[in-house]
C-alpha cells in the first residue's frame, strides 16, 4: 500500500514529465503521516480489528470455494466445508476441462475477448469522447455531456430486453456482436474522462501541440492520451470488471452454448444442479477458475488505479 | 422437468415486468389463429430447438444423422425458470422464436394464454402417437382441452417414497402404506431422535404433487375461464395433514436443495422423502454415505387399499407460433420422445425418464440401482407412474403461484402461519394475477 500518489495533476510538472503518468511524485505516504497527530494504539487496534473482521467477511467465501473445489462429489457434503479432504483440484480441473468437449475453455475465452477487446474498445471511446467534451467548446456541448452523465442513471439491467428486441430487428441475437457492441458504451467512462482531462491537459501543451503542426488527432494520441492514461486505465478497469459480471444481457442474447461467456455458462450449469447433481462439482472448481482472470487483472493494473482514484480525491 | 425454484433475481423480475406490459401491447397485433397447416416443406430445413438438458445433442445428433432434409440446431441457456422461459417470452414478442423449446408441464398453460404454441392437432402423425403415451402425460398436453394438444410429452416424474431401509428396520416400523401410519411411524422416528422427512417450503410443485395423488385439483379451465381450487378440500386435507406434522415437530423444515438439507439426509437425521423419479440422482449425489440403505416403495395412501401417485416435474417440447415448419418440427418431437434410440440417448445422458409406455420398459430402467443396495426401483415408479390421475391441470400464472404459495409456506415452517393459510392467501394472490392479465376466471 505505499506506491506514491500523484501530484496535483494540473501543476506543470505532469506536463513536463515525458513520460506524463507522473508517478515521479515524491510525496510519500509515509511522510504524510509523520506530519499529522499520531493515532491513539486503542483507535488504531480498533480500526485494525473492524478491517480484519470485513477481511475474514470477504475471504470466508472464496477459501470455502478453494476449499469445496478441491474435493470430490461424495466428500462435498460429508467432510469439513472449511477445510481439506482428499485434495483432486487438478482431477477436478482435469474433469472440467474434459466436459463436452472443453466448452469451459471456450466460454473463458469468451469472457476475455468481451471483457479485454470491449473494454479496450470502450476505454478508447470513452477517452475521446470526455477529451473532446472538456477540450473543445461547440454549442450543445453541455447537453451532451447531461445526457451521457443520464446515462450513467439508466441501469444496464433496464437496457438489456430494449436492446434485444433491437438486435432481434437487425437479426444480430445469438451473435458475438450482441454482448460486444452494447458492451463498449461507458457513459461513466466519459464522464471520468472529461473531468479528468479537463484537470490534467492543460491548454498550454495543446497550443503548443498545435503550433508545431501537430493534427487533432495526433495531438490526442501522442499527448492528450498520456496524460489521461491514470484515467483511462481507471475506465478500463471499471468496464472490464462490468462486462466480465454483465451476465444479464448474454443470458438475454445468447443461446448457442460456443458464444456464451463464463458467467452466464456457470449460472446456466447451476441453474440445472438440482437435476444434474454431477454439474456441481464442474459449477465448484468453474466459479474458482473464473475470478483468477479478474485477480490477474487487477493486480497488474492496480497502482495506476490507485494513482488515478489518488489524484481525483486530492482534486 | 422439474422446476428448480431458485432465487429469481431482480433482474430477472424488472425484465418481467417489461415483458408483460410489451407482450399486452403486442397482443392485439399478433393475436388471431390463423393456423399453420401441417404440411411437408418439400424441400430441406433446419430447425432450432432450445433446451437446457445437457447432452440432449447426442440425441440430435442421431437424428441429424439420419435425417439429411431436417437437420435440428440445438440452443440452450439456463433452466426454463432460470430465465429460458423469459427468454422465450421475449423472443415470441420480437418474432425470432425458436422452432422448437422445452417446456415443464406446469409452464405450459402460460405459454398458451399468451398464445405462444402451435396447436400440434393439426399434425396426424402426433395425433395418432397419443395411445403411446400415459394418459396421464396426454393430458398434460392436451391442457384440458378435448382436441388441441401443444406439446410433446418428453419426461414425468411419479413419486415415490424414498426410504432408508436400514434405519426403519433397526426401529422395527414397517414400511407405511397410508398417511396415516406414515404419522405414527414420524412419532416413532421422532422418539428414537431423527425425523421421517423434510417438508420443503419452497418446493410448491411436491405439494401440488400431494394434492394431486389426494385426488385434488388446484386449477380447472372450461375453454372459457379459468377456476382457481388452491383451497379445496382435497387441497386443505393435505395442508392440514403436513401442518399437524410441522406443529408437532414430526417433520424437518430445512430449505430444500441446500448443503444442510442434503447433510440432513447424508447424516442419517431425516429417513425418507417422497419424491419423483429423478429424486433418485438427488439423494445418490447429496447423501453419499448412505450408498446401498436406501429403498423405494410406492407412496402411502389417503385411504387403506387405494393406489393412487402424484407427480413432481415433466417436460414436454412444444413448438412455438410463427414457426414455419411445423410438420418437421412435430416430426422431430414425436421421434425425440417416443423412438428407442432417442429414449435410450436422453436416458443415458440425462437420465431422463420417458413419458411413453415403451420407454418405461427401457433395458436401463428395469436394472437394478446399487444406491439402492441393487433393487430395480424403476419398477416402482413405473407402477406410479400407471396411478397418475390424468386430469390434473396447472394454471397459467404457476411461477407467482409458487411464489406467494411459497411466502406463505415459509411462514408456516417459522410457526407464524399455517400452510392453509398460505394457501389461501394464494388462491387469492393467483385470481388477482389473472384478473391482472385479463385472464377470465369464473366465479
Amino acid at each position: 500500500m505505499s506506491t506514491s500518489i500523484e501530484p496535483d495533476a494540473t501543476s506543470a510538472m505532469a506536463a513536463v514529465n515525458p513520460r506524463g503518468i507522473g508517478r515521479g511524485g515524491d510525496t510519500h505516504p509515509g511522510a504524510g503521516r509523520a506530519r499529522g497527530p499520531r493515532e491513539s494504539l486503542l483507535s488504531r487496534s480498533g480500526a485494525m480489528l473492524v478491517m480484519a473482521i470485513f477481511t475474514l467477511y470477504f475471504l470466508v467465501p472464496i477459501w470455502w470455494l478453494l476449499v469445496a473445489s478441491t474435493k470430490s462429489r461424495g466428500q462435498l457434503f460429508s467432510t469439513n466445508p472449511l477445510w481439506f479432504a482428499d485434495f483432486q483440484l487438478f482431477q477436478n480441473i482435469g474433469a472440467l476441462f474434459a466436459y463436452r468437449d472443453g466448452v469451459y475453455l471456450k466460454w473463458i475465452l469468451n469472457s476475455l475477448l468481451y471483457a479485454g477487446l470491449g473494454a479496450v474498445v470502450a476505454t478508447v471511446l470513452a477517452g475521446m469522447c470526455g477529451y473532446a467534451l472538456a477540450k473543445y467548446r461547440f454549442p450543445g456541448r453541455e447537453t451532451i455531456f447531461n445526457i451521457v452523465l443520464g446515462g450513467v442513471l439508466v441501469p444496464a439491467t433496464a437496457l438489456a430486453l430494449p436492446l434485444f428486441l433491437l438486435f432481434s430487428r437487425a437479426q444480430l441475437t445469438d451473435t458475438f456482436w450482441a454482448v460486444f457492441l452494447p458492451s463498449v458504451v461507458s457513459p461513466f467512462g466519459v464522464y471520468l474522462s472529461r473531468v479528468f482531462a479537463e484537470a490534467s491537459v492543460p491548454e498550454e501543451l495543446l497550443e503548443a501541440s498545435r503550433l508545431d503542426g501537430a493534427s487533432e488527432l495526433r495531438t490526442f494520441f501522442t499527448v492528450s492520451i498520456r496524460l489521461m492514461f491514470p484515467a483511462l486505465i481507471t475506465v478500463f478497469l471499471f468496464q472490464f470488471v462490468t462486462i466480465w459480471n454483465n451476465f444479464f444481457l448474454p443470458l438475454i442474447m445468447l443461446r448457442s452454448e460456443e458464444l456464451f461467456p463464463v458467467t452466464f455458462g456457470l449460472y446456466a450449469w447451476n441453474s440445472t444442479i438440482n437435476q444434474f447433481p454431477e454439474l456441481r462439482t464442474f459449477v465448484l472448481v468453474g466459479s474458482l477458475l473464473s475470478i483468477v482472470p479478474l485477480i490477474v487483472t487487477f493486480l497488474l493494473l492496480q497502482r495506476y488505479w490507485r494513482t488515478g482514484l489518488g489524484s481525483g480525491a486530492i482534486k | 422437468m422439474r422446476h428448480t425454484k431458485r432465487a429469481v433475481t431482480a433482474a430477472l423480475l424488472t425484465s418481467a415486468a417489461l415483458a408483460l406490459t410489451g407482450c399486452a401491447a403486442g397482443d392485439s397485433g399478433s393475436g388471431g389463429g390463423d393456423a399453420a397447416s401441417c404440411e411437408p416443406a418439400g424441400e430441406d430445413v433446419t430447425l432450432t430447438f432450445t433446451s437446457w438438458i445437457p447432452g440432449i445433442e447426442d440425441a440430435v445428433a442421431i437424428w441429424n444423422e439420419a435425417n439429411a432434409d431436417i437437420q435440428v440446431e440445438v440452443q440452450t441457456g439456463p433452466s426454463g425458470n432460470a430465465g429460458t422461459y423469459q427468454n422465450f417470452f421475449n423472443q415470441l414478442e420480437a418474432g425470432n422464436a425458436p422452432d422448437l423449446g422445452q417446456i415443464e408441464y406446469d409452464a405450459l398453460p402460460n405459454f398458451r394464454v399468451q398464445d405462444g404454441l402451435e396447436d400440434l392437432a393439426a399434425c396426424e402423425d402426433v395425433v395418432a402417437a397419443q395411445d403411446q403415451f400415459l394418459d396421464w402425460t396426454w393430458g398434460q398436453v392436451t391442457l384440458g382441452t378435448e382436441d388441441e394438444v401443444y406439446g410433446v410429452p418428453q419426461d414425468q416424474g411419479p413419486m415415490a417414497l424414498f426410504y432408508r431401509s436400514d434405519l426403519f428396520e433397526q426401529a422395527g416400523i414397517e414400511v407405511p402404506t397410508t398417511w396415516e401410519e406414515y404419522r405414527e411411524a414420524a412419532v416413532t422416528i421422532r422418539e428414537q431422535g431423527g425425523y421421517i422427512t423434510n417438508f420443503s417450503q419452497t418446493d410448491i410443485n411436491q405439494f401440488a404433487g400431494f394434492v394431486w395423488q389426494a385426488g385434488g385439483q388446484w386449477f380447472a379451465n372450461d375453454g372459457d375461464a379459468w377456476t382457481v381450487e388452491l383451497t379445496s378440500d382435497e387441497s386443505m386435507t393435505v395442508a392440514d395433514y403436513w401442518q399437524d406434522l410441522i406443529e408437532n415437530d414430526l417433520v424437518a423444515t430445512y430449505p430444500a436443495w441446500t448443503d444442510e438439507w442434503n447433510n440432513a439426509y447424508n447424516s442419517g437425521e431425516v429417513w425418507s422423502w417422497n419424491s419423483a423419479v429423478w429424486g433418485a440422482n438427488s439423494i445418490a449425489s447429496g447423501a453419499p454415505d448412505t450408498a446401498g440403505d436406501w429403498s423405494v416403495a410406492l407412496a402411502p395412501q389417503w385411504e387403506s387399499g387405494d393406489s393412487a401417485a402424484g407427480n413432481w416435474g415433466g417436460s414436454s417440447i412444444a413448438v412455438f407460433k410463427g414457426t414455419d415448419h411445423l410438420y418437421e418440427a412435430a416430426k422431430f418431437a414425436l421421434w425425440l420422445n417416443t423412438s428407442e434410440e432417442a429414449l435410450t440417448s436422453l436416458n443415458q445422458t440425462a437420465a431422463i425418464y420417458p413419458a411413453t409406455e415403451a420407454g418405461l420398459e427401457l433395458p436401463t430402467l428395469t436394472e437394478g440401482v446399487e444406491f439402492y443396495g441393487g433393487q430395480p426401483i424403476y419398477d416402482v415408479f413405473a407402477e406410479a407412474a400407471a396411478q397418475v390421475s390424468p386430469d390434473f391441470v396447472w394454471g397459467p400464472t404457476m411461477t407467482q403461484t409458487y411464489a406467494d404459495v411459497s411466502d406463505g409456506f415459509k411462514a408456516a415452517a417459522s410457526g407464524s402461519s399455517t400452510l392453509g393459510e398460505a394457501l389461501e392467501k394464494g388462491q387469492a394472490s393467483t385470481i388477482d394475477a389473472l384478473e391482472a392479465q385479463s385472464i377470465p376466471v369464473a366465479e
